[in-house]
């Protein structure tokens, strides 16, 4: 039990401690740059993204189109839950299981196709 | 050796889980708490792995870390405040709030003293694993099961109406 789990800690811990050596190079980095280069002006702290300049604020407003994605793609999360267990014991449970895993898709298909018929995957 | 690495896992994942909760409450831009939300999901994801209900670990990154943190993050951001650093400040009700969660915290701790908990020795069970979730839900629970399908079907046509208005019959 602990080896299986043991990628995930690794993976964790990288995930924890790569921004902060990042951020300290950055930090390093800028130490150096004041000590040789005196360069100063207000170029120097804009954002940088892509040598374009930015406009506007970061925080915007999105459009609600997304909600109503958002809301399907929970619903279609949830029932990739359920698909998991039956996908494990698949050899196991057999064609009763497959019968009835096939049941639960169609009955989500025919939700599936009413989002479709109401146009709530069409981008507006 | 085995014990020990259980323990520090566990101690590591309780401070995550608590210190993104705290940041969730006392972080004040909205979307800083909404992603420290998703991390408390992680954590505590971690903590049922290390109870060994891995099925319902792999239920709470996919569902909560997954789904509701993005669900909560989109809310937020289709909201539009005017200047988003103060967009999650303490409002006035805080006399309010302490004594409601005073009160839960006591209840709930009160619940846990006074129950004694069973040291069960033995392994955990087939039942909380995924085969043993798979075996219910499609051998001994196949109608609550097909049930479950048709109230996604159910919550997604009101989902579906909600965010687009119902039709005229």
């Amino acid at each position: 039990m602990l080896k299986d789990y043991l990628g995930i800690g690794i993976f964790l811990a990288v995930g924890l401690v790569m921004p902060l050596i990042i951020l300290a190079v950055s930090a390093l980095l800028q130490k150096i740059s004041i000590r040789y280069a005196k360069t100063e002006g207000p170029a120097k702290y804009e954002t940088y993204e892509c040598g374009i300049e930015t406009k506007g604020d970061t925080w915007v407003q999105f459009k609600t189109s997304y909600f109503l994605y958002a809301l399907v793609f929970v619903v279609f999360d949830v029932e990739a839950i359920f698909l998991f267990p039956w996908a494990v014991t698949f050899q196991e449970l057999g064609t009763p299981a497959f019968i009835k895993m096939f049941i639960f898709i169609t009955i989500l298909v025919v939700g599936f196709w009413h989002a479709w018929k109401e146009g709530a995957l069409e981008w507006k | 050796m085995n014990e020990t690495v259980y323990v520090i896992a566990f101690y590591i994942l309780a401070a995550i889980v608590l210190f993104s909760a705290i940041g969730v409450v006392v972080l004040k831009n909205i979307v800083h708490s909404a992603l420290l939300l998703a991390l408390t999901f992680v954590g505590v994801a971690g903590i049922y792995v290390l109870l060994n209900a891995d099925y319902l670990a792999a239920v709470q990154v996919m569902v909560y870390a997954g789904a509701i943190a993005i669900l909560i993050a989109f809310g937020v951001m289709l909201t539009r405040r005017p200047n988003m650093k103060e967009s999650n400040p303490f409002n006035s009700s805080a006399v309010v709030g302490f004594v409601v969660a005073a009160g839960l915290f006591g209840t709930m701790a009160w619940a846990i003293l006074t129950t004694t908990f069973p040291l069960g020795l033995t392994a955990p069970t087939d039942e909380i694993s995924v085969r043993g979730v798979a075996k219910l839900l499609l051998e001994d629970y196949t109608v609550s099961f097909e049930a479950a399908a048709l109230l996604l079907t159910v919550a997604m046509a009101g989902a579906i109406i909600i965010a687009k208005g119902a039709k005229k019959a």
